[in-house]
């Protein structure tokens, strides 16, 4: 479904005459079949969060072409309704502005502008994602981290679109609560067939959800497997990223 | 902009809201409201104290000061208010454009308001006057000319502090228009930081224009204007200072009510810094459903 082709990236470092660039992915290849949940590992600093941008189609490739379902990602009809995305920092992945309600309002009004039918489905799909209904009317500095994750994920949910990038979705949530949501992730995911892209550098929560890991290193692909093979992955970096984990 | 409703539980921003508009439908209405006319030299009534026909007194010439104080609001604060609103608009237009788009469409327009900027403002608006000639046509078109870039600059900055948030990214995954995201989201987000910026230069330009009227080189003599006033009524500061306080409190108390009024509309239009007012409201209703539970 998502086809990524020989992707290269670089930022100009220095100031706005500056001809030098700093290369952050090189040569990137890697296809995503819909439906399932590809993990996209590494260190920081390593390109993921980059990698990320460019899937969601916000940046540009310098080389290389991302197609989904066959058309190049930067153009607006080719993203609309298929694909969505969760982001690390909770504290502004809402607007500060708009209640729990308008911010689940803005991705269901890409689908239908029929007002009514939308604010229906609001309440059905904070339950979905395990909130009160009583929520709606929130605004952001009113709810706890893993409350705003949950009403992120029920935006990106509302779409309807197959495929969901998380950015580090659950990294700045402590330990229970990462685990109550890669556990809502996890039955979303059985339950209404969706599929993920899921970055982050924590082995665990990728082993937990994901079907098929990427291991990058420092703007490379250094192995993609299946979770299954895990522990007999090939190259001696993620052999060593495997080790440390272990011990 | 369904919060400006809370905006009226703050008396202090129904009071500055009053005295606005009632200077501003005063300005519109000046004819109509006006006891007098505020040219008309009554020679024998010179420094004459108030009087029930001239509520405020008369000035050196024996015009009506309360007149005169209302003819004045025109050029004071309505032609103020539109050069506020064009270098405004411009402002706003190019610091949403280079802010949001960033990049060669950010270095080109911010170095042109660089050169804007870099002519000092008064100098400047005195170079207008000496080539274009006295008067308060020439002294506005010199602040829309000087103020424009300052606005830019700073809703530019307001802008892009907002535009690298996650929501904004989450828009643009999901495809989006750039118009669209920046009317639903980026400009309620800047209102407050437009508001606040545009009401000290709305302050700061009557100010302004009264210190240029004052020294002869705004508003022409006959017609009344603030400064203008102050003026006048400098020679006789210390025998008859009612007709200095006459202008210089009016002006005070609408340069206050513009700042407090866009203070109130900061608060009332951020969620966050009105759920305090919120919490204690819930707070009392918690306390009446206890004590009804006791009796």
């Amino acid at each position: 479904m998502l086809v990524v082709d020989r992707v290269n990236m670089s930022y100009r470092k220095g100031g706005m005459f500056s001809r030098e660039k700093q290369q952050v992915l090189k040569n990137i290849s890697f296809q995503y079949e819909q439906g399932e949940c590809l993990g996209i590992i590494g260190e920081s600093g390593c390109g993921k969060s980059t990698l990320g941008r460019l899937l969601m189609g916000i940046e540009k490739p310098e080389r290389g072409t991302i197609l989904l379902k066959g058309e190049d990602i930067g153009r607006k009809s080719a993203r609309k309704g298929r694909i969505s995305a969760v982001f690390q920092d909770y504290t502004s992945s809402i607007n500060p502005y708009f209640t729990v309600e308008q911010a689940v309002m803005e991705s269901l009004n890409m689908k239908t502008s029929s007002r009514k039918f939308n604010q229906s489905k609001v309440d059905h799909l904070l339950q979905h994602v395990g909130l009160e209904p009583s929520c709606r009317y929130k605004y952001p500095h009113e709810l706890s981290g893993g409350q705003i994750q949950r009403v992120c994920i029920a935006r990106a949910i509302a779409t309807e679109s197959p495929c969901i990038l998380l950015d580090e979705a659950i990294s700045s949530l402590d330990g229970s609560v990462q685990m109550q949501v890669l556990q809502l992730l996890k039955k979303l995911k059985e339950n209404d067939k969706l599929g993920y892209i899921f970055i982050t550098h924590d082995i665990k929560a990728a082993a937990f959800i994901c079907d098929r890991v990427m291991i990058m290193r420092s703007g490379q692909v250094e192995e993609i497997v299946n979770i299954e093979h895990l522990n007999n992955v090939q190259s001696p970096y993620a052999r060593k990223m495997l080790q440390m984990i272990i011990n | 902009m369904k919060r400006f409703h809370y905006l009226f539980k703050d008396r202090l921003a129904l009071l500055s809201v009053f005295i606005i508009t009632s200077t501003l439908a005063a300005g519109v209405f000046a004819p109509w409201i006006a006891p007098n006319d505020p040219e008309e030299v009554h020679m024998e009534l010179r420094f004459a104290s108030a009087s029930w026909e001239y509520l405020l007194g008369n000035d050196h010439l024996g015009r009506c000061v309360l007149s005169r104080l209302i003819y004045g609001i025109r050029p004071s604060v309505l032609w103020v208010l539109v050069t506020l609103a064009i270098s405004l608009g411009i402002g706003t237009i190019i610091g949403f454009i280079s802010g949001y788009f960033k990049g060669k469409i950010d270095a080109l327009l911010m170095r042109v308001c660089d050169i804007a900027l870099s002519f000092p403002g008064y100098v400047m608006t005195l170079a207008i006057i000496g080539v274009l000639g006295v008067g308060l046509e020439n002294i506005l078109l010199a602040f829309v000319l000087m103020k424009w870039a300052w606005f830019a600059r700073i809703i530019r900055t307001s802008v892009m502090q907002y535009s690298n948030a996650e929501y904004i990214k989450f828009s643009k995954a999901l495809g989006v228009g750039s118009f669209r995201i920046m009317w639903k989201h980026i400009v309620p987000v800047s209102l407050p930081d437009i508001a606040v910026t545009s009401s000290s230069a709305f302050s700061s330009m009557i100010l302004q224009l009264s210190g240029f009227s004052f020294l002869g080189l705004g508003v022409q003599a006959p017609q009344a204007e603030w400064g203008m006033m102050l003026n006048e009524a400098r020679q006789v500061m210390f025998s008859r200072p009612e007709l200095m306080l006459a202008p210089g409190i009016t002006t005070i108390i609408f340069v206050s009510a513009v700042n407090f009024f866009t203070d109130a509309l900061q608060v009332a239009l951020d969620p966050k810094l009105m759920s305090v007012t919120k919490k204690k409201q819930g707070k009392g209703i918690y306390q009446a459903a206890n004590l009804h539970g006791k009796a």
